[in-house]
């Protein structure tokens, strides 16, 4: 038992050395949201929203949401929420989620289709599945606005 | 008897405390099988655990089995094979998951005590049947949407099992061959990590997952177990991860002994799945360190 607790120890020790040096060195390195860039920042966002897009339009389980949708201006508006989202130097001027989607009627399966869409497009765009899943993680508690059924 | 009393009061209270989604509960029916909408997120149903439960290998997880989102229906069955240094563990069984809210499974295991029965009397590949009929609800949050919260997806459950060798566990000091294990389990999906974490509060009068029995001469009353596993995602389909299960030690023939083992899970598609392991459960009467492989697939609408 005795053992247990120097190990244990030991290993809190190491944890918090690296935390601490992680804490000084993290900041210095970043130059604003590392998401941001390790998305690939403008460029790599707009490729992101058009592969995120085009997987909508071709997805039988949502693609209806779509028919009156102007899908040019929801690529660009897709790409800046994308851009806020991560923490780049971005504007959002489209509707809150809230009001986006209130009258749609979608329920967790929709939207869980839309989180493999984005998913795919996030594949083909090489982005690193750990690196998804920070995104992803931004993105989930988005559920509660969307889902209204 | 008495525990299956108890099991059905706290069943009928778990279902008390269900959200009333009456207006959806009509239309539920007219969908047809568009019922199985398949609609949950790839490996967010778990994997069948050695109980038949939703989870991972060894300890029971709070997120309700299949693919079925709350508007819909999961349905999985799964084989889970354990090979261990002197006895081997089978087990079938078939789940659903209702709505993203409750879990009903079932699993019928045989322990196969192969030549240790021989050792003890038995006849050597004496067999050992449990037959476990669980219950799971879902009481709060959402371990995959809720990444701005603390708080874990929250379950409550039982598992009910009644055990084919009564006299025999009455010989090794067990006091019933059947019993209850009520439990709370919390899960959480640390999405921006890819790591999930879950932790389980287990009471229990077990021994050996009930193979052994319930209760003993050393303790006969329930004691409070612990079941926790993390596992790292690497792609959408495959995760490696770790458990770690307590057990009590009610029998005095034997000192019974912690769980663990180390799991890899490939999720093919939403319907198949498969988890291989490397399981430890320490001492079973007379052998020790019992260890081996575990090798569970499972099938799912």
């Amino acid at each position: 038992m005795k053992r247990f607790w120097i190990h244990a120890l030991r290993a809190l020790s190491l944890a918090s050395a690296v935390a601490v040096l992680a804490a000084l060195i993290g900041p210095a390195l970043a130059d604003g949201d590392p998401l941001y860039r390790d998305l690939g920042e403008k460029d790599g966002i707009a490729t992101i929203a058009k592969y995120t897009t085009a997987n909508f339009l071709a997805d039988p389980r949502i693609k209806a949401t779509f028919d009156n949708t102007n899908m040019e201006r929801f690529e660009k508006l897709l790409a800046d929420q994308f851009c806020v989202v991560a923490g780049g130097p971005c504007e959002y001027k489209g509707r809150s989620m809230k009001d986006a989607h209130k009258a749609l009627g979608l329920d967790n399966a929709d939207f869980n289709a839309v989180v493999e869409d984005l998913q795919d497009a996030l594949d083909k765009a090489g982005v690193p599945f750990a690196t998804q899943n920070r995104f992803l993680a931004r993105l989930a508690p988005m559920q509660h606005d969307v889902v209204t059924k | 008897m008495r525990s299956f009393a108890a099991a059905a009061v706290f069943a009928a209270s778990l279902l008390a405390v269900l959200p009333a989604r009456a207006d959806d509960a009509g239309t539920l029916l007219d969908k047809g099988w568009g019922l199985f909408d398949a609609g949950k997120l790839l490996a967010t149903g778990g994997v069948s655990n050695v109980e038949g439960a939703g989870g991972g290998g060894l300890s029971t997880w709070a997120l309700i089995t299949g693919y079925g989102t709350r508007d819909g229906v999961g349905l999985d069955a799964h084989y889970t094979y354990v090979g261990l240094s002197d006895y081997n563990l089978q087990s079938v069984g078939v789940a659903v998951g209702i709505m993203d809210r409750v879990e009903l499974s079932y699993a019928w295991q045989a322990f196969d005590t192969q030549s240790t029965g021989a050792a003890l009397g038995l006849g050597k590949g004496f067999t050992f049947h449990q037959n476990i009929v669980g219950l799971k609800v879902k009481l709060w949050g959402d371990a995959v949407y809720d990444q701005d919260a603390w708080w874990p997806q929250l379950a409550a459950g039982l598992q009910y099992k009644s055990n084919d060798r009564g006299a025999v566990i009455a010989f090794v000091g067990g006091k019933s061959s059947d019993g209850v294990d009520f439990y709370l389990s919390g899960t959480k999906l640390f999405l921006a990590q890819s790591l999930l974490v879950n932790a389980t509060v287990r009471a229990t009068r077990a021994n050996q997952f009930g193979i052994l029995g319930f209760g003993g001469d050393r303790n006969d009353g329930y004691t409070a177990q612990f079941e926790g596993s993390a596992a790292y995602l690497f792609s959408r389909k495959f995760a490696l991860g770790a458990e770690y299960r307590t057990k009590p030690d009610n029998l005095s023939i034997a000192k019974e002994e912690n769980a663990f083992d180390v799991f890899a899970a490939y999720f093919f598609t939403k319907n198949v799945s498969a988890t291989l392991a490397y399981v430890n459960l320490g001492n079973i009467v007379l052998h020790d360190n019992q260890q081996g492989v575990y090798l569970s697939l499972q099938a799912g609408l």
